[in-house]
């Protein structure tokens, strides 16, 4: 699983970070995302994938292993 | 007959997640997704912020590209409006005259924008609800020289944000004292007044308009309740919504009335159920919000799409009990990015828990009975996220002011 991320977008809500904490946190200056493992272990993937789909600005996209 | 059927009438964010969550959790039954505008799912946040400024184009609003759309395999009818509904008989009427059963409806009308009582008709005068709105007043921008945007909520304090920025002449009018007073409150208010001004927006707080002044057709000035008049070549009317349940009206389905029921909309138990069979979600739904014992309206992008979530869930597998979704939404005013967990009210205490307000850098929490109803932060997203707890379990505001001070 690669994680990528339109930074742009984001808007700070920090769903991602409660959806998956290993994975992802935020900014300090300006809460925007932080992607601590691009490529997050197995057993991050639900977590992952749960944050992805609860991003209310859509920024973040997972490409799965084929 | 379709009993399985499930018909969502409105394609906005939760009218789509709706549909996509019951695909995911496995629904295979027949889905059509009615929606009145005829673009594709698109995200409303952006439409006061990144589009009118320019930075975004339309295409970038997009939910979910056209093979992701085609991929939930809806019966999705664009450009059309549901006309009427019938609880008893399990049906909705469509604007073409066509009738579809249904098992379940999902109610995701969302709101229109409320109008002042005259002035509309003239040139220049603008509502800002869908993105056509959106890029007829940024059109109407490049060329404006005066602005006046009557309504100092966040869509218009945004807005005046944006304007300022492409260099408009801007004044921004609300009859209450502060901006975005009705929102965040007499103190934060001030702090965006001071905001707004710095910026060089000319802030007219506690004064109400009289009139939209026209000239040959065209909008030329706004008449204030205190006798003055603001010259204006473009006006954006910003002074709230209402839902959509015109077409409710004789169906059966539960609507509120503000002073009766103490709020207006569809109204649905804590799962966002009206009648058994009947949901609503988003803006038009007046959920029983147990933590706050009472039903209410959440106008925010991300309560619309966890109250679609839960009912897209519940059409495949019906849960008992689920937790009240805390309320999140954000503003962008020029290098503002203010957020909020929980439904702030004027009427709450404020609390400082972190930064200044001087410095525009804080985190602050709303309290009423001595308990935590929401979490402010301007320009501390990061810090504001650990205090959603507090608004999730409804902490009485003592102990987060114990722990604020030795953190």
């Amino acid at each position: 699983m690669k994680i990528e991320i339109d930074e742009e977008k984001c808007c700070g809500a920090g769903q991602c970070v409660m959806a998956a904490p290993e994975v992802f946190d935020q900014r300090e200056e300006d809460g925007l995302v932080l992607v601590l493992d691009a490529a997050p272990p197995q057993s991050q993937y639900e977590a992952v994938r749960q944050a992805a789909k609860l991003c209310p600005t859509a920024v973040i996209r997972v490409a799965e292993d084929d | 007959m379709s009993d399985d059927r499930v018909v969502i009438v409105g394609a906005s964010v939760s009218g789509l997640t709706v549909a996509e969550t019951a695909r995911e959790e496995g629904h295979t039954g027949e889905i059509v997704l009615v929606g009145d505008e005829t673009r594709i799912p698109y995200d409303r946040p952006p439409l006061s912020k990144q589009l009118l400024s320019g930075e975004w184009e339309a295409e970038r609003l997009t939910l979910r590209d056209q093979a992701a759309l085609d991929g939930l395999g809806l019966d999705l009818r664009l450009g059309t409006r549901a006309r009427s509904a019938d609880a008893e008989a399990r049906t909705v009427t469509l604007d073409d005259g066509s009738v579809l059963d249904y098992g379940t409806l999902v109610i995701a009308t969302g709101v229109v924008p409320n109008r002042l009582p005259d002035g509309h008709g003239l040139r220049g005068v603008h509502v800002l609800h869908d993105i056509e709105d959106a890029l007829r007043l940024r059109e109407a921008l490049r060329s404006a020289q005066r602005l006046v945007v009557v309504g100092a909520g966040f869509l218009g304090a945004e807005v005046a944000a944006v304007a300022r920025k492409l260099g408009l002449t801007v004044t921004l009018v609300d009859p209450l004292p502060q901006p975005l007073v009705g929102a965040l409150g007499e103190t934060v208010g001030a702090m965006l007044a001071d905001v707004h001004r710095e910026h060089g927006v000319d802030v007219r707080c506690g004064v109400a308009v009289r009139a939209l002044v026209g000239d040959g057709g065209a909008v030329c000035g706004v008449a204030l309740d205190d006798g003055t008049q603001v010259p204006a070549d473009t006006v954006l009317v910003a002074v709230g919504s209402r839902p959509a349940v015109q077409w409710l009206e004789g169906s059966g389905v539960p609507l509120g009335r503000r002073g009766a029921d103490g709020c207006d909309g569809v109204l649905c138990d804590g799962r966002g159920m009206a009648l058994p069979g009947v949901y609503a979600v988003g803006d038009v739904a007046a959920w029983w919000d147990a933590r706050a014992g009472r039903r209410h309206r959440v106008e925010h992008r991300l309560t619309a799409a966890e109250q679609a979530r839960i009912v897209g869930r519940g059409l495949v597998r019906p849960t008992a009990q689920v937790e009240p979704p805390v309320p999140f939404f954000w503003s962008d005013q020029y290098d503002l990015k203010l957020q909020v967990f929980g439904l702030p009210a004027p009427s709450h205490d404020f609390h400082l828990l972190s930064g200044s307000l001087a410095e525009r850098r804080f985190v602050a929490a709303y309290a009423a009975d001595g308990v935590v109803q929401a979490v402010v932060g301007c320009n501390m997203a990061r810090q504001l996220r650990s205090w959603r707890p507090a608004v999730a379990s409804a902490t009485p505001v003592g102990e987060v002011l114990r722990t604020a001070v030795s953190a």
